[in-house]
């Protein structure tokens, strides 16, 4: 019988407990915490630096800025204590490389709604959405006409690719998440032959996507996140694969976003799935429980 | 008893609150844009804005319609995007009889390029064939992609260099009684791939030289495919372009390739190019918009050049880049830069460029920021062509651009699989075979283009719709021009698979202009890079005489000046390429002045 999930008094850390680092621990466990920023990070300066992924830095560290003021403020407001900022700061970091805008505001906006989206949409303790997911898909739904997504490549070429997937992988491999990513990266690929079939269109033009920086942030960065994923690997597995198959549908309807919509559809809902049959199985359990419903309170 | 949670209903609020930004946003640039979808109604025009355009091509002799080339079989699944340039308008006095003429190229295999003689009377008439440069896309020998004058051989006559998918062609002017191939002769190469020239005296020697940005790489022929593999290797980093030739001009009718020697070496995709003197140096600089890549600014220092793109903020960002112009907007007496990118609601969101020169920064360090925003000209669609000109006489540069690429079936769009392949590696993007097929859709089509009229004070109002710009053509080529010496900026447009559009302008009559027709003598004769400052009132204004500029366009060679109303000018400085300073007193309005370089 499975455990009942362990629930959070904290808004999630996007990634400040990181399936990236979690393996390290023995390593360093005083660096943990801040490790996941450090290579987020590395990720910025490497792409940018070598290649100029960056529309601006003032736009990145606008929206690094906003996240962890919006992060102070609420956790200040909410949770009367001070929070690591680790969390918003990678938060801030992967609006400021996927969000695409000629303007200031979007990274503002988009920013304080992944920081916000963290105090608000909970159930139970838990926030179901990933935040910076939430952030970009709520400006890509509201404000299409004045964003977009990073849709480049980091330096186009394959060497540069392998050493992203094949350092990734490995971290992840530590991390034990690497299931999850393994099982998207499968059903994308699978699912790219359904796609080419249906579509009639080169099947290289249905794997191009994932060779592209913006699934290498999704995969390693989004769908991977502890804070808003099912517990058990099976589970974990089984919304990757759902994930890609909602993709799926998502691009057979041409959505250009499709990945992050699916995740955005898909997540949320497993999350609340998972909570509603552990719910039932502790009541099951121990009709007398009581349901944590105010996790924001210290 | 329970405590009210004001905090959690405030954050919850503010969530609200940010939600709902995108459509306050939105609304407040609806308001702002309010004009841009009104329609023509001409006195209203006049009355508010100052001016209005009437489409007049038919009725002026001009029935120009733009056909595509027909490329190797092979792209056939994408044939429409790949096949997607080659309309573009220039303007030239070839037989200077003081009306300014039009040329106008066409792609198709065996089709005609079109120079159209002002006939003084309202039309215009095709001569090209007569003279010898209509028949310049017969298969085998490439289409042509544009056009640029200048006099190279400084006989008073402008010569013709022909940008071509092929064999780049130079037609001399023999004294406007009909054109002589020269190609071979003026040492050009046997095969480029550019879409964009310019001419230009790079070294101040009096003579014109010649810049060439290749597009495809100079070993594609694009009719013969040796394989699939001429597609971009990036859609931002791509540097298996064409290359790029600088042809110095020796004097006796040839030209020597030196490029290399003088510091110019990228095969980034070159759109579009144009020159300028953006520092005061007395050397022009060579700015060059790069498709899939960053923009490129070549700063001269009088023998060599030096790619200063990061280093002054231009070539930062890797975008789209298809258009070069520069005009005076703040007349501050500094040239700003426009440069046009893509722009598609919901899916991909660039932005074009205006490049202002930071104020205080000396010749030698300068540097620009990008106003597009600030100034409201930073969303045109899938911009192409564009230029600044006075459209209503009223002193500040208004900024004309068209736009659309492929308008096929309105209801099926083909950006997501654009964005698609757009992506991915170059193992993928690269190749042609790999690009989902278009089957009929469209791609940024059936665009309304801006008419951004310069308010005086750091704004563009786009007024298109208002004064009767209301194509929704693929436009590729913008062209300014005086065409019936009224002093007035009519507007050609060169549109892709569609009509040469002739916009005659009219303006209220309550707004005085000036115009000047420099003529080289110790200078290059076509006066290019020569730079008119003119005061008047409490203003002043810089233009310069361009050897090509926008997208695949040249505008009229005269600098038209708006001057508003109640004019007291105070005179005008040129300054001759040869580095003579001219000073003109005693100048009167609504006059065309033809100056001489002075002896």
């Amino acid at each position: 019988m499975s455990q009942p999930t362990t629930q959070s008094k904290t808004p999630s850390a996007e990634s400040t407990s990181s399936p990236l680092f979690r393996g390290w621990t023995p390593v360093s466990s005083r660096l943990n915490p801040y490790l996941p920023p450090i290579f987020i990070t590395l990720i910025l300066l490497i792409g940018h630096l070598s290649f100029g992924i960056l529309e601006s830095y003032q736009k990145t560290i606008l929206a690094i800025v906003s996240a962890m003021a919006c992060e102070l403020v609420l956790s200040r407001l909410l949770l009367h204590r001070w929070p690591n900022l680790a969390s918003s700061y990678i938060t801030g970091i992967s609006v400021g490389i996927l969000l695409r805008s000629p303007g200031y505001w979007p990274y503002v906006v988009c920013a304080l709604l992944s920081i916000t989206s963290k105090y608000v949409l909970r159930v139970n303790g838990r926030h179901l959405f990933n935040p910076s997911n939430f952030g970009i898909c709520a400006m890509l739904f509201l404000a299409s006409d004045a964003v977009a997504t990073l849709s480049i490549q980091w330096g186009n070429n394959l060497v540069a690719m392998t050493v992203i997937w094949v350092l990734g992988s490995l971290i992840i491999w530590r991390a034990r998440r690497f299931h999850i990513c393994a099982t998207y990266v499968a059903s994308f690929l699978l699912l790219s032959v359904v796609r080419a079939w249906i579509t009639g269109d080169p099947w290289l033009s249905e794997v191009s996507p994932i060779t592209g920086p913006e699934y290498q942030l999704f995969i390693f960065f989004m769908i991977t996140d502890p804070k808003t994923t099912v517990r058990s690997k099976i589970g974990q597995s089984l919304v990757a694969f759902l994930v890609a198959l909602a993709e799926m549908f998502f691009r057979l309807e041409q959505s250009i976003y499709a990945p992050l919509y699916a995740l955005f559809f898909v997540g949320p809902t497993a999350l609340a799935f998972e909570m509603w049959i552990n719910s039932r199985r502790s009541l099951a359990a121990t009709p007398q429980a009581v349901v944590h419903t105010n996790p924001v309170q210290p | 008893m329970k405590q009210i949670p004001w905090a959690r209903i405030a954050v919850s609020i503010f969530f609200i609150g940010l939600l709902a930004t995108p459509a306050t946003m939105r609304w407040r640039l609806a308001q702002r844009t309010l004009a841009a979808h009104t329609t023509l109604d001409r006195q209203a025009a006049l009355a508010r804005h100052g001016f209005y355009l009437e489409e007049v091509s038919h009725t002026a002799g001009i029935d120009f319609v733009h056909e595509a080339p027909t490329l190797d079989a092979k792209l056939n699944p994408i044939m429409p995007e790949v096949a997607s340039m080659g309309a573009s308008v220039s303007i030239v006095d070839f037989d200077r009889d003081g009306w300014p003429d039009i040329y106008v190229t066409n792609s198709k295999e065996g089709s005609k390029n079109h120079l159209y003689r002002n006939m003084h009377d309202g039309t215009f008439k095709d001569v090209a064939k007569e003279l010898g440069v209509a028949d310049v896309n017969q298969p085998g020998t490439g289409v042509s992609m544009g056009a640029v004058w200048g006099d190279y051989d400084n006989d008073g006559y402008e010569d013709l260099f022909l940008i071509k998918w092929g064999r780049p062609e130079l037609f001399h002017n023999d004294h406007g009684h009909g054109f002589t191939r020269v190609s071979e002769q003026a040492g050009l190469p046997p095969w480029i791939n550019a879409n964009t020239a310019v001419w230009f005296d790079y070294d101040g020697d009096g003579l014109l030289d010649l810049f060439v940005g290749g597009y495809y790489s100079e070993d594609v022929d694009l009719w013969h495919l040796k394989n699939t593999r001429m597609m971009p290797d990036s859609f931002e980093y791509a540097k298996n372009g064409g290359r790029k030739y600088l042809f110095h001009n020796l004097g006796n009718g040839k030209f020597e390739e030196v490029s290399a020697k003088v510091g110019i070496n990228s095969r980034r995709w070159a759109l579009a190019a144009s020159a300028a003197d953006l520092r005061g140096t007395g050397h022009p600089d060579l700015f060059v918009a790069n498709d899939y890549g960053v923009s490129e600014l070549y700063l001269n220092d009088g023998k060599r050049f030096h790619e200063a793109g990061q280093q002054t903020g231009v070539g930062f960002a890797p975008k789209s880049g298809m258009n070069v112009a520069f005009g005076d907007i703040l007349n501050d007496g500094h040239l700003a830069v426009y440069v046009s990118n893509i722009s598609e609601n919901g899916a991909l969101i660039q932005g074009n460029n205006l490049w202002v020169p930071k104020e205080g920064t000396p010749a030698n360090t300068i540097s620009f920021e990008n106003l597009a925003r600030d100034m409201g000209v930073e969303l045109g669609g899938w911009s192409f062509g564009a230029q600044f000109g006075d459209l209503n006489n009223d002193g500040t540069l208004d900024l004309y651009l068209t736009n659309g690429y492929v308008s096929l079936d309105r209801t099926r769009s083909y950006w997501y699989d654009f964005t698609k392949i757009a992506g991915g590696n170059s193992a993928i993007i690269g190749d042609a075979k790999d690009w989902p097929a278009m089957d009929g859709r469209s791609l940024s089509g059936y665009q309304q283009k801006h008419v951004w009229l310069n308010d005086g004070a750091g704004r563009f109002v786009d007024v298109a719709q208002a004064v009767g710009a209301t194509d929704t053509y693929d436009g590729r080529a913008v062209a300014l021009a005086d065409l019936w010496n009224r002093g007035v900026l009519d507007v050609l447009v060169a549109n892709q698979r569609g009509p040469l559009l002739l916009y005659k302008n009219t303006v209220t009559p309550a707004n005085h202009w000036i115009e000047f027709d420099l003529r080289g003598v110790e200078s290059n004769r076509s006066a290019i890079g020569a730079n008119v400052e003119l005061a008047w009132n409490d203003q002043k204004q810089i233009q310069e005489v361009s050897g090509g500029s926008g997208f695949s366009a040249q505008n009229d060679r005269r600098l038209h000046f708006g001057l508003g109303k109640d004019v007291q000018l105070k005179g005008a400085v040129i300054r001759w390429p040869s580095g003579k300073l001219q000073k003109l007193d005693s100048l009167v309005p609504d006059r065309l002045y033809t100056i001489e370089e002075p002896q």
